[in-house]
């Protein structure tokens, strides 16, 4: 591989760009592989990347029906924050904000990390309480975050109306390092990076099925004939319950439509993150000068990438309320992904009743943030059958009554 | 949008109208059960890509809970009837069957 540089671009503007090689290769799956990925989204190709980089596991595939980065990765709104409230999840999630610092030099690959700063809005009592036991919660968990009052806030934001009346702005959880980055990039650079070690990206190949013997997994079908393996990592979010039913496991898993949608482009108008969990939404600046915007989950079970009509318009009509600038904005596209909902809003990193299998699910409504911290932590598990920052997201916390629950704070939003 | 109509007042609505309950026809356990019958019941979810039984209620309606089937990829209604059932009843389920030949059965 070609490494990207100054010296490259001028190499290449030099040659009228003939020289750029192609990003990642797209070889005939072999017979056999030590370890199948399943699903080639961030965390499918984090946790190969991983896999390679520190565990030095290089005989690896990644199965992907559809093409890479195309779900969830490519449709969520790039928000990347670590304030949770339990230790488990602040663990993870600092883990994977920290390892995005890094990220752009580690995969030689712009992914246009943007530590901007982000804010969780305080509108209510309830909230404020809240916000200040995450906040005193995060000091304790090494996790850089701060109580600010609304002069602050409108400080940070000019655009916000903090005065309400419906949805007054009584301050903010800030976490300054928290941001955004770009999310086709981070699978594109993971991507770029697996092929580069060896890995095979097989793209537009379904796994139809899951073979085991005595309790064991020996391989899969996908769409591309049999293929054998040593491990296999299910790392497919929406559609973790229907692969869990091809190996003859369920799992605490219901799918859901996630929604959100850009404005037309305007000056930059708001450069932090800013969330108002109250009202369900959530909003930043691209820099191509949308405003993306987000809400919560439909309520139903559903696979079909599209969700209801009415969540986008009470998710807009309340942040008018909170941002009256953008009420002459029109929204430009609208899209939708299936996440993959727990009870208590909190991951599943874990082996399975099927030895070999491993799951890595349940991001829900917040995968993206993950990514790194994810597949850092599930390719240990993978390898070694045990990783520290996954221990507590094991299946067996349903078993035992041992929640990491998310849900409380905010159960939008994650 | 999701329409579905209410087989206790017999109104058609919109999913505005409505609150999702979850999985249908889940048997319940109690005190007494084993810990894997207790998790299953309490957590373990079929969330089917396909035919789905569901619990519904007619939150600014009739206010009553019915039950529904219906497709989790095309969003097809097969059709509601009331909640007082164990188990599907037996016209849906053959509707269901002519209409998605492949369909593995509600259980």
């Amino acid at each position: 591989m070609r490494r990207y540089s100054i010296f490259a671009v001028a190499r290449e503007a030099l040659r009228y760009h003939s020289g750029w090689e192609k990003a990642w290769a797209s070889p005939e799956p072999k017979k056999r592989y030590d370890v199948i990925v399943v699903g080639a989204g961030g965390h499918g190709l984090a946790t190969a990347y991983y896999l390679g980089k520190v565990h030095g596991i290089k005989n690896v595939a990644i199965i992907e029906k559809g093409w890479l980065g195309g779900g969830n990765t490519g449709r969520n709104t790039t928000i990347i924050r670590s304030n949770y409230l339990q230790d488990p999840s602040a663990a993870i999630y600092e883990k994977a904000r920290a390892l995005y610092e890094g990220l752009s030099q580690d995969l030689n690959y712009n992914v246009m990390f943007s530590p901007r700063g982000l804010l969780m809005l305080a509108q209510s009592e309830h909230e404020m309480r809240g916000y200040k036991r995450t906040v005193y919660a995060n000091n304790l968990q090494n996790v850089e975050t701060r109580w600010i009052e609304p002069k602050e806030v409108k400080k940070l934001v000019p655009i916000l109306n903090i005065a309400g009346p419906r949805y007054p702005v009584l301050g903010a959880l800030y976490q300054e390092k928290g941001g955004t980055a770009r999310h086709d990039a981070v699978a594109w650079g993971y991507a770029r990076a697996c092929s580069d070690m060896g890995m095979d990206l097989l793209q537009n190949t379904e796994v139809t099925g899951v073979r085991t013997a005595e309790g064991k997994v020996v391989g899969v079908d996908t769409s591309r004939g049999a293929i054998d393996c040593g491990k296999l990592a299910i790392v497919v979010a929406g559609h973790s319950s229907v692969l869990a039913g091809m190996a003859g496991f369920r799992l605490p898993i219901e799918s859901m439509a996630l929604q959100a949608w850009v404005s037309e482009p305007i000056k930059p108008t708001i450069d932090v993150v800013v969330m108002a969990n109250l009202v369900h939404g959530y909003m930043s600046q691209s820099d191509k000068g949308e405003l993306v915007i987000g809400g919560g989950t439909d309520g139903f079970n559903n696979y079909s990438q599209r969700g209801s009509w009415h969540h986008v318009e009470e998710t807009t009509r309340a942040l008018i309320e909170t941002f009256p600038v953008i009420s002459r904005l029109k929204m430009l596209r609208q899209w939708g992904g299936i996440v993959d909902m727990t009870g208590d809003r909190s991951p599943i990193l874990s082996k399975t009743p099927v030895e070999g299998i491993f799951v890595n699910c349940g991001w829900g409504t917040g995968g993206f943030k993950a990514i790194p911290g994810s597949g850092f932590a599930m390719a240990e598990l993978v390898a070694k059958g045990y990783s520290p920052l996954a221990a507590e997201f094991g299946l067996h916390r349903f078993k035992e009554g041992q929640f990491i629950d998310e849900s409380v704070a905010a159960g939008v939003a994650h | 949008m999701l329409t579905l109509t209410c087989p206790c007042c017999g109104v058609t609505v919109e999913e505005t109208e409505l609150a999702p309950g979850g999985e249908a026809h889940l048997k319940r356990f109690g005190p007494g059960a084993s810990d894997a019958d207790f998790e299953t019941y309490m957590f373990a979810r079929k969330n089917p890509k396909g035919v789905h039984f569901e619990r519904w209620r007619h939150a600014y309606g009739c206010g009553k809970w019915f039950l529904a089937a219906r497709c989790t990829v095309t969003w097809e209604v097969f059709g509601t009837y009331p909640a007082q059932t164990s188990e599907p009843p037996a016209e849906l389920i053959a509707k269901i069957k002519e209409k998605r030949p492949g369909w593995e059965g509600w259980k």
